[in-house]
C-alpha cells in the first residue's frame, strides 16, 4: 500500500497525504470534526470574539449610515480612503482561494485537494467582506444600488465608461461563480454528513443541502462535468477580477494610479496575500483539529513557493513603478515616488518594502519554508505589507497630486478602524462557522488521493 | 395681557449676574429645562453643531415640555377666542428666545391673497435694488438682488462711479448678517424682554430732567459717521441740550490719517487718490488692496487696469511694509521692514542720496531700497504717487503729503477733498473723555449708538468696567446683537440690519447713497435714526420720514419727488460728490517719532482681512473665509517671520504668550514667509464672548493689549514659549509651487515685463492633440454658445470677493473649524496663494481657481452613474438627483476643485436662512458632490430672456457671480464661439495659458499670465 501511496505526490517528492489511511478513515476523521467531535470553549471564545467584532461593524455602519462618510478620515483631496484600502485588501485575500480550486484543478495539482474547500470558504467570506465596502462607502449609500444595470422609470442607467460599474459586474461575478463553485463542490460531502449524522434534524438539513445527492455513476458524471465547467469559468476571473480593480487605479490621470503594469502587479499581489492568507488559517486549524496528515508539509512548502514568486513579481512592481517615474520624465510622477521614499508617508511606505520585498526572502530557506511557525509570521507580515501597499496606492496617491495648493493629510479616524476590524470579525466569525458545521477538506476528493482510488487495469 | 406679565416674570434675570431667579415663579424643578438652560444650551455649542443640538432641542420631550410649563394658563386660553392671540404671541416669543422665530408671520388680521399681481413683482425674476453699505463710516455702493421681497444677494452698483460693480467681501456677507438668527430680536431692560413703548417711558422722565440741565448728563457715543441725516439729527440734539456730548469711537478708526492731514495741512482733509494716472506708487504700508481701505473696490480697478501690458504702459508698485498684505503681494518690490521704521524711511526719502552712512533704524540694503525708490519717483514726477498707510502714525501721513508735493502729484494722482467723517474728531481721545467723565459720574445718561465698546475700546481705558460700576443710572445700547456692550447696559434696543432701515452715507469720494431697506424690519428693530429722533422728541418718527425731510431740506423744490426717485433708483444723489480741495503742506519740519531700538520686538494690531474689528464675528462665510496671504480660517494666529520664528525656536502652531507693558494674552503661532524680523502683527475681532453660535470663542482677544496711546503698533512685546500647541484651520497648508523635492511646477507662469516683450508667448505650452483621447470628441465649433472664462492673474489682487459672492449665490455651506482642519470646506471657488523665493522676502502670487469646465473632463469618464455630464454648450454640469457620492470624479479632477458633502453641512431647519437663499440654486444634502457650474441658474435665465427676445445672450449682459464681484475685473466669462467677445480676445492673447495643459483635459477656464514690472536698479537684488 505504501508504494502506492507514494505515487499521489507533489513535485517535489513529499506525501500530500500521510500514509495509513483509507477510504474510511479519510471520511470519519473529516466528518468527526462536524458531526462528533465536541465543541470546543476555545471555538466557542474565538467565535466570541469574532462575533463582538461584528457586531461592532453593524454599529460603525448603521452609525456611517445615520451620520454619513463624514465620520471617516477621508477628505478632499484623499477622498477614498480606507473603504477602499480594505476593498483592494480583501478582494485580493480572495483570489488565492479561485487560484487553488480552478487553476490548480485544471492543471491537475492534486495536492490542493485538501486545502481547496476552506481557501474557497475564505474566498467567498473574503469577498463578502471586500463587498461591503463599496456599498457603505458611497455618500448616499441607499441608492448605491444605481450602480447595477436595471430596468427603471427614472430613464437611469450606469455610465459604462467608469471602471467603477466594470467592477461592479468583476465583483458580482466573482461572488456568485465562488459560491456557485463553493456550493457545488460541498454536494457530495453534504450527502455524506447527511448519511452519517444520527440527529433527525441535522439529517433533514444536510440532505436538503445535498439536493438528493445518492453517489450513482451519473450523478458523478454530471457532477464532475459541472464543477470542471465552472473552473474553467472561474479560472479568468482569478486574471480578471483584480485587472478589473486594478483599472479603478490605472484609467485615472492621478500620479501613482495611471500606471500600465497595475493589472499583473494587482493579480500578483492578490495571489501573494491570497496565500498568505491561507496559510494563516491552514497553519492552525491543522494543528488545533489534528489535520497534519491532511495538510502536510508540502502544501505548506508549495504555498510559500507561490508566495515567494508572487513576491517577487510585486517587487517588480515597485522597481517599475520608480524607474518609470524616473523614465517617463513627468515630474508628477517623478515626484509622486520621491514622496513615497520621503514624503510623510516614507515610514509605511519602507515598512510596505521590508513587510513585501525584504522578509519574504527568507523563503529561499528551505528549512524556513516548511516551518509552520515561520511561515504563521511571514504571511502575517505579508498580510500587513499588502495592506500597506493598497493603502500607499491609494491614500499616499492622492494626498499630493497636481496642484500643490489641494496637498493634505489623511488621518483615519476611530470609525475606519472599527469598520477595517469589524470586517477581519466578520470574516473570522464566518470562517468559524464555516470549520463547525460544514466539512473544511473535501472528503471525497482526499479519497482520490489514496491508492485505492488508483483504478488497477 | 395676564400671561405677557407672566412671561416677563418668568424671563425676569438677577441683574448682571446671568442668573435666573425663576425658582419661584417656576414649577420647573431641577434636571428639567427651562429657557434659561435652553440658551445656555445653545450658547454652549457653535458652528454646524449647533443645528443640530437646536433641531435635538426643539424636538427633546424636556423641551416640548418646557413649553408647556412654560404657559400652563395657555392650554386652556384655546378655548377663549380672545386670549388665543395672545397665546400665539407667546408662542412666537419664545421661540423667538431659543434662535427658532419663525420669520414669515402671517398677520393675525384676515388677509387676502393678491389677485391681480402688484407692478413689477414676477416670481421667479428677481428685482434689483440700489442702496449701501456702510464700513468705518464709508459707504460702499450697492445693487440688492430680492426674490419676492427677500434681498439674496449683493451686488456691486455697477453705474456708481465708486464700485463699478465691484464690492468686498464685507458687503458681500452683509446678506448672511441681516438674516443672522442670533441677531438681537426684542428689546431689553435688564435682559427682560420690554416694549419699545416701555422704553419710550423709561427715558422720558430723565430726558426732561435733562432739559433743566441743558443736557450736562448726557452722552452720546455713535461709530464714524457719515451719514448727513444722522449728523444733522445729532447736531439738531446738541442744540437742544447744548451741554450734552456726541463722542465718536470706532476700533479700526483714521484718527492717524485725519492728524496727518491736520498737521499737513492745518485742518482735516480726505485724500484721494487717482490710482489710474499712476506710474510709480510708493506704499509706505497701505494696504490700498484691502476690503477695510476706504475705495478699495474702486482702487483695485483703477490699479488693475494699469497692470496690464498689452493696454499702455504698466505702473510700478513699492511697498514698505511690516506684516504681508495683499497689496504687497502684488508689489514689483517689497521691503519687509517694522512699521515703526517705516517713518525713518519716508523721512530719508527726499534726501536719501546725499546720506552717507545709514540712517538710524535703516540698513545698507533698505537704504538702497528708498535711494532706487526715489530715483523712480523722482523720474516720473506727476504721475507718481506716496499713499501712507492708517496704521502709520500722524506724522508719516504728513511726510506723504509733503513728497506727494515735492513730486507735484497733487492734482493728478491725489487730491484732497472735504472729510467724508461728519466728525472729524480724534476718535481714541474721544472715547477716553468719555470714560473720564464716566469716572468722574458726570454722566447720568449714556446712548451707545451702535458698536461695542466693552469689547473693543483700549484696554487701559477699561471701558468695561467703567460702564459696569460707575452707576450711570440709564444706559442704552442700540446694537445688532446682545454683546458684551449689550450685556452692560440696562436697555439694550435692538437695531435694524442695513438692508431693513432708511438711511444715507457718503462713500470715500464723498457721493451720498440712501441707503433704502430691502425688507421691513426681521425682529422688529429700530435704525439709529429713530433712535436719535427720539432723543430730540420725535418718538413716532419712520426712518423714512426722517431721511427723506433731511434731503428734502436739502433739495427744495417741486420736483423733489423725480429727485428722491431718482437716487433710490440710482443708488447715489447726483451732486454730492465732493470737489477737490486747494490745500498746500507746510513745509515746516515734523516732529521726529522716538526710534525704536532694532532689537526691540514690534506688535502690529491689526483689522481682521475677514472679519473686520469683530463685528463680523458671527458671520459664518467670513469666518470661514481664507485669510488672503495664510488662508487660515476661523482664528487669528500671531504672525512672525520665518528668522524669528528659527531664532526663537517657533513652530507654526505653537502657543505662545505675548506680554506687553504687564498683560498677557496667548496665542498661537504662524510662521508667515515675508514677515520681518522682530515683530509679530496679530489681528483685532476674535475671543469674542458673547458673538453668536458662529463666532464666540473663536480666536484670541487681542484688544486686551491694545492701548489707547499705541493702537496699531508699539514695542516692547515679549515672548513667552508655553510648549502647547493649537490646531490652526487653513485651506492652504502647502503654500509654495516648489515641490520638497527641489522641482517647481509652472501653476501661476510669470515674467517680468522685459521678458514678455522679448517672448510673449513665454507661458503658452504645447497642448496634445484634441484627437489623443478615447472617446470622440464634441464640435462645440457649431454651438451657439461655449462657454469659457478667463482669469488674469495680473488683474486678481487676491480680496476673496469672488469666494464670497459665490458661496453666496449659489448657496453654499459653512463646515465649521473642525472640518475645515480636515479639509473639508465647501468654497466651490478658492483663490490660491503662492509664495516663492527668498522666505523673508518672497515674491507672493494668487490664482483664482473655479471649475475648469474642461472639455475632456476626467471626472466624468469615472462616474459610474453619470452624474457628471457635458453639455453641448461645454459646461461639466453636475446632476445632484443622480450623485450617490462614489467620490471618484474628485480623486481624478486634477484641480482638485471639487466638493463633497461628507456630512450633513447644509442648514435645512434655521427658518431665516430658507428666506435667504438663492431659489435658482439646489440646496445640496449630504453624501453628494458639488462644484462650480459657471453660475448656469444665470445663463439659462439669461438664454430664457434673450429667446423671448428672439436674439442671443449678449456679451456684454450674463456675468458669473464671481466675475461681478470681481473689482479688478479679473475675471472674465463669455461665449469663446463669439469671436468678438471679451473671453474670446482675452484667450487669443498671448498671456493666455491652461493650467496643466499637458493632461489634455482641455480646460475651458483659462489663465493670463502674471507680468511683473521690476525696477531695472533693484531687479538684481530682489531676484
Amino acid at each position: 500500500m505504501d508504494e502506492h501511496t507514494n505515487q499521489v505526490t507533489a513535485s517535489t517528492g513529499a506525501p500530500v497525504i500521510e500514509p495509513g489511511h483509507t477510504f474510511g478513515s479519510v471520511t470519519d476523521k473529516i466528518s468527526s470534526i462536524v458531526l462528533t467531535r465536541p465543541t470546543s470553549t476555545g471555538w466557542f471564545v474565538g467565535f466570541g470574539v469574532a462575533f463582538l467584532l461584528t457586531m461592532m461593524l453593524l454599529y460603525a455602519i448603521a452609525y456611517l449610515f445615520v451620520r454619513g462618510v463624514g465620520i471617516w478620515g477621508v477628505t478632499v483631496p484623499i477622498s477614498w480612503g480606507f473603504a477602499i484600502v480594505n476593498f483592494v485588501w480583501w478582494i485580493g485575500i480572495g483570489h488565492a482561494g479561485t487560484l487553488i480550486s480552478a487553476i490548480l484543478l485544471l492543471l491537475r495539482q492534486s495536492w490542493r485537494n485538501s486545502i481547496n474547500r476552506f481557501a474557497e470558504a475564505m474566498t467567498l467570506f473574503a469577498v463578502a467582506c471586500a463587498g461591503t465596502f463599496p456599498l457603505i462607502h458611497v455618500g448616499r449609500p441607499w441608492l448605491a444600488y444605481w450602480l447595477f444595470p436595471y430596468p427603471n422609470t427614472m430613464k437611469y442607467w450606469p455610465q459604462f465608461r467608469s471602471p467603477l460599474v466594470w467592477d461592479v459586474f468583476a465583483v458580482s461575478t466573482y461572488a456568485t461563480i465562488s459560491a456557485m463553485f463553493w456550493f457545488i463542490g460541498l454536494i457530495p460531502d453534504l450527502a455524506t454528513l447527511r448519511d452519517r449524522t444520527d440527529k433527525p434534524a441535522l439529517k433533514i438539513i444536510y440532505g436538503m443541502l445535498a439536493m438528493g445527492w445518492r453517489g450513482s455513476a451519473r450523478h458523478w458524471h454530471r457532477y464532475e462535468t459541472a464543477y470542471l465547467l465552472l473552473a474553467g469559468l472561474a479560472t479568468p476571473l482569478v486574471l480578471s477580477v483584480h485587472t478589473v480593480v486594478s483599472l479603478d487605479f490605472a484609467s485615472s490621470i492621478v500620479p501613482g494610479w495611471h500606471t500600465t503594469i497595475f493589472p499583473p502587479y494587482f493579480v500578483a499581489g492578490a495571489i501573494y496575500s491570497g496565500f498568505a492568507m491561507v496559510l494563516m488559517l491552514a497553519i492552525p486549524i491543522r494543528k488545533i483539529y489534528g489535520l497534519e496528515d491532511f495538510i502536510t508539509k508540502t502544501h505548506l512548502e508549495n504555498s510559500a513557493k507561490v508566495m515567494l514568486a508572487t513576491g517577487l513579481i510585486v517587487g517588480y512592481g515597485y522597481i517599475m513603478e520608480g524607474f518609470m517615474g524616473w523614465y517617463s520624465g513627468n515630474r508628477y510622477d517623478a515626484f509622486t515616488f520621491w514622496n513615497r521614499l520621503h514624503g510623510p508617508y516614507a515610514f509605511w511606505y519602507w515598512s510596505l518594502l521590508i513587510c513585501n520585498l525584504v522578509i519574504p526572502q527568507v523563503l529561499w530557506i528551505r528549512k524556513l519554508r516548511t516551518s509552520p511557525v515561520w511561515l504563521f509570521l511571514i504571511s502575517f507580515v505579508v498580510l500587513i505589507g499588502m495592506w500597506l501597499e493598497r493603502f500607499i496606492i491609494v491614500v499616499v496617491s492622492l494626498h499630493r497630486d497636481f496642484l500643490t495648493s489641494s496637498w493634505g493629510m489623511y488621518y483615519p479616524t476611530r470609525w475606519d478602524w472599527m469598520t477595517y476590524i469589524g470586517t477581519i470579525g466578520m470574516f473570522l466569525a464566518l470562517m468559524f462557522l464555516f470549520v463547525r458545521i460544514l466539512p473544511m477538506i473535501s472528503i471525497f476528493e482526499m479519497r482520490t488521493l489514496l491508492p485505492e482510488a488508483e483504478v488497477k487495469e | 395681557m395676564s400671561s405677557v406679565n407672566r412671561f416677563g416674570e418668568q424671563m425676569k434675570m438677577e441683574e448682571q449676574n446671568g442668573k435666573p431667579r425663576r425658582a419661584d415663579v417656576c414649577p420647573s424643578k431641577s434636571g428639567k429645562l427651562d429657557l434659561e438652560t435652553a440658551r445656555a444650551r445653545i450658547a454652549d455649542t457653535k458652528g454646524p453643531e449647533f443645528w443640530r443640538s437646536l433641531e435635538e432641542l426643539a424636538g427633546s420631550p424636556e423641551f416640548r415640555e418646557m413649553l408647556h410649563r412654560e404657559f400652563p394658563k395657555g392650554a386652556s386660553e384655546w378655548l377663549d377666542s380672545a386670549s388665543r392671540r395672545g397665546f400665539l404671541k407667546l408662542m412666537g416669543a419664545s421661540l423667538a428666545m431659543a434662535g427658532m422665530t419663525a420669520c414669515t408671520k402671517q398677520p393675525l388680521e384676515p388677509i387676502v391673497p393678491y389677485v391681480k399681481q402688484p407692478e413689477e413683482v414676477i416670481p421667479g425674476q428677481p428685482l434689483y435694488f440700489a442702496t449701501a453699505f456702510t464700513l468705518g463710516g464709508y459707504a460702499s455702493p450697492v445693487l440688492v438682488e430680492s426674490h419676492l421681497y427677500r434681498p439674496t444677494k449683493i451686488e456691486g452698483n455697477d453705474q456708481h462711479p465708486a464700485s463699478l460693480g465691484g464690492t468686498d467681501v464685507f458687503a458681500q456677507a452683509s446678506i448672511l448678517g441681516m438674516y443672522d438668527p442670533d441677531r438681537s430680536q426684542t428689546i431689553t431692560y435688564l435682559g427682560d424682554v420690554r416694549s419699545w413703548g416701555a422704553f419710550l417711558a423709561a427715558i422720558r422722565g430723565p430726558l426732561s430732567v435733562q432739559k433743566g440741565l441743558q443736557g450736562a448728563g448726557i452722552r452720546i457715543l455713535t461709530q464714524t459717521v457719515s451719514s448727513p441725516t444722522l449728523a444733522d439729527q445729532l447736531r439738531s440734539f446738541l442744540q437742544i441740550y447744548p451741554q450734552a456730548k456726541w463722542h465718536v469711537y470706532e476700533p479700526v478708526n483714521r484718527d492717524h490719517v485725519l492728524e496727518g492731514a491736520r498737521m499737513a495741512f492745518g485742518q482735516p482733509v480726505e485724500t484721494q487718490y487717482k490710482l489710474e494716472n499712476a506710474d510709480v506708487i510708493l506704499s509706505l504700508d497701505a494696504d490700498f488692496l484691502y476690503a477695510g481701505f476706504p475705495g478699495s473696490a474702486k482702487y483695485i480697478r483703477d490699479f488693475a487696469k494699469r497692470r496690464n501690458p498689452e493696454n499702455g504702459q504698466m505702473n510700478r508698485l513699492y511697498v514698505v511694509e511690516s506684516g504681508m498684505s495683499s497689496t504687497g503681494a502684488k508689489a514689483d518690490h517689497r521691503l519687509p521692514i517694522r512699521t515703526g521704521d517705516v517713518e525713518t524711511l519716508a523721512r530719508v526719502m527726499p534726501v536719501v542720496e546725499t546720506i552717507n552712512s545709514n540712517p538710524p533704524g535703516l540698513n545698507g540694503q533698505q537704504q538702497a531700497f528708498a535711494a532706487a525708490v526715489w530715483r523712480d519717483l523722482q523720474s516720473h514726477r506727476g504721475p507718481s504717487l506716496v499713499i501712507a498707510g492708517e496704521h502709520q502714525p500722524a506724522v508719516v501721513h504728513a511726510l506723504a503729503h509733503q513728497l506727494n508735493q515735492t513730486l507735484g502729484n497733487v492734482g493728478k494722482t491725489v487730491f484732497y477733498t472735504d472729510p467724508v467723517n461728519a466728525n472729524p474728531v480724534n476718535q481714541t481721545e474721544s472715547i477716553k473723555d468719555l470714560v473720564a467723565d464716566m469716572r468722574a459720574g458726570k454722566v447720568d445718561m449714556l446712548f451707545i449708538l451702535g458698536g461695542n465698546p466693552a469689547y473693543d475700546a483700549p484696554a487701559d481705558l477699561n471701558f468695561a468696567d467703567a460702564l459696569k460700576n460707575t452707576n450711570i443710572p440709564l444706559r442704552v445700547h442700540l446694537g445688532l446683537y446682545q454683546d458684551e456692550t449689550a450685556e452692560l447696559c440696562q436697555w439694550h434696543v435692538n437695531e435694524a440690519h442695513y438692508l431693513e432701515a432708511w438711511s444715507d452715507g457718503r462713500a470715500y469720494d464723498g457721493t451720498v447713497s440712501i441707503v433704502q431697506p430691502l425688507i421691513a424690519p426681521l425682529y422688529g428693530g429700530k435704525s439709529v435714526h429713530e433712535m436719535t429722533a427720539l432723543l430730540t422728541g420725535q418718538s413716532d418718527a419712520s426712518g423714512h420720514d426722517i431721511v427723506q425731510a433731511y434731503w428734502r431740506k436739502q433739495h427744495p423744490g417741486a420736483d423733489f419727488d423725480v429727485f428722491w426717485r431718482k437716487s433710490l433708483h440710482d443708488g447715489w444723489i447726483e451732486g454730492t460728490t465732493f470737489t477737490p480741495k486747494q490745500v498746500t503742506a507746510k513745509g515746516a519740519n515734523l516732529s521726529t517719532s522716538a526710534q525704536a531700538d532694532e532689537h526691540a520686538v514690534e506688535i502690529n494690531f491689526r483689522p481682521d482681512p475677514s472679519i473686520y474689528d469683530g463685528r463680523f464675528a458671527n458671520n459664518g462665510w467670513l469666518q470661514e473665509l481664507p485669510k488672503p496671504m495664510t488662508k487660515i480660517t476661523w482664528d487669528n494666529p500671531a504672525l512672525i517671520g520665518p528668522a524669528m520664528a528659527g531664532r526663537m525656536g517657533l513652530k507654526t502652531e505653537d502657543v505662545i504668550e505675548l506680554e506687553l507693558n504687564g498683560k498677557k494674552i496667548l496665542a498661537p503661532v504662524w510662521i508667515q514667509a515675508g514677515h520681518p524680523d522682530n515683530s509679530v502683527t496679530v489681528f483685532l475681532g476674535y475671543g469674542r464672548r458673547r458673538a453668536g453660535r458662529a463666532g464666540t470663542g473663536a480666536g484670541f482677544d487681542m484688544y486686551a493689549l491694545r492701548s489707547s496711546a499705541a493702537p496699531w503698533f508699539t514695542n516692547g512685546l515679549v515672548i513667552h514659549k508655553t510648549g502647547d500647541t493649537y490646531k490652526l484651520a487653513s485651506t492652504q497648508s502647502y503654500q509654495t509651487m516648489d515641490t520638497p523635492d527641489g522641482a517647481t511646477r509652472p501653476l501661476v507662469r510669470t515674467a517680468s515685463l522685459e521678458e514678455y516683450k522679448k517672448e510673449p508667448n513665454f507661458a503658452k505650452e504645447e497642448q496634445p492633440p484634441a484627437e489623443l483621447t478615447l472617446y470622440k470628441p464634441y464640435d462645440y465649433k457649431s454651438e451657439a454658445y461655449a462657454w469659457g472664462m478667463a482669469i488674469d492673474l495680473n488683474a486678481c489682487v487676491g480680496c476673496n470677493n469672488c469666494i464670497v459672492a459665490c458661496q453666496s449665490e449659489n448657496n453654499i455651506p459653512i463646515v465649521g473649524k473642525e472640518q475645515v482642519v480636515i479639509g473639508r470646506h465647501m468654497h466651490w471657488l478658492r483663490v490660491d496663494a503662492y509664495y516663492q523665493g527668498d522666505r523673508d522676502n518672497p515674491k507672493a502670487y494668487f490664482q483664482p481657481v473655479p471649475c475648469m469646465h474642461c472639455e475632456n473632463a476626467p471626472c466624468e469618464v469615472v462616474c459610474p452613474v453619470g452624474a457628471t455630464v457635458h453639455s453641448t454648450e461645454g459646461l461639466n454640469d453636475m446632476v445632484y438627483n443622480r450623485c450617490v457620492g462614489t467620490r471618484y470624479c474628485s480623486d481624478n479632477c486634477p484641480y482638485k476643485v471639487r466638493r463633497f458633502n461628507f456630512l450633513l453641512f447644509q442648514d435645512w431647519d434655521t427658518p431665516q436662512y430658507k428666506m435667504m437663499r438663492n431659489p435658482d440654486v439646489t440646496v445640496r444634502s449630504r453624501g453628494v458632490m458639488e462644484k462650480c457650474t459657471y453660475c448656469v441658474q444665470r445663463i439659462n435665465q439669461h438664454r430664457i430672456d434673450a429667446e423671448r427676445a428672439d436674439g442671443k445672450i449678449q456679451d456684454s449682459e450674463l456675468q458669473t457671480a464671481c466675475q461681478q464681484s470681481c473689482p479688478a475685473d479679473a475675471i472674465v466669462f463669455g461665449n469663446i464661439n463669439d469671436p468678438n467677445s471679451r473671453v474670446s480676445k482675452l484667450k487669443a492673447e498671448a498671456r493666455n495659458y491652461s493650467l496643466l495643459a499637458e493632461l489634455n483635459t482641455r480646460p475651458r477656464t483659462t489663465y493670463l499670465a502674471e507680468i511683473r514690472n521690476p525696477s531695472p536698479e533693484l531687479e538684481g537684488e530682489h531676484g
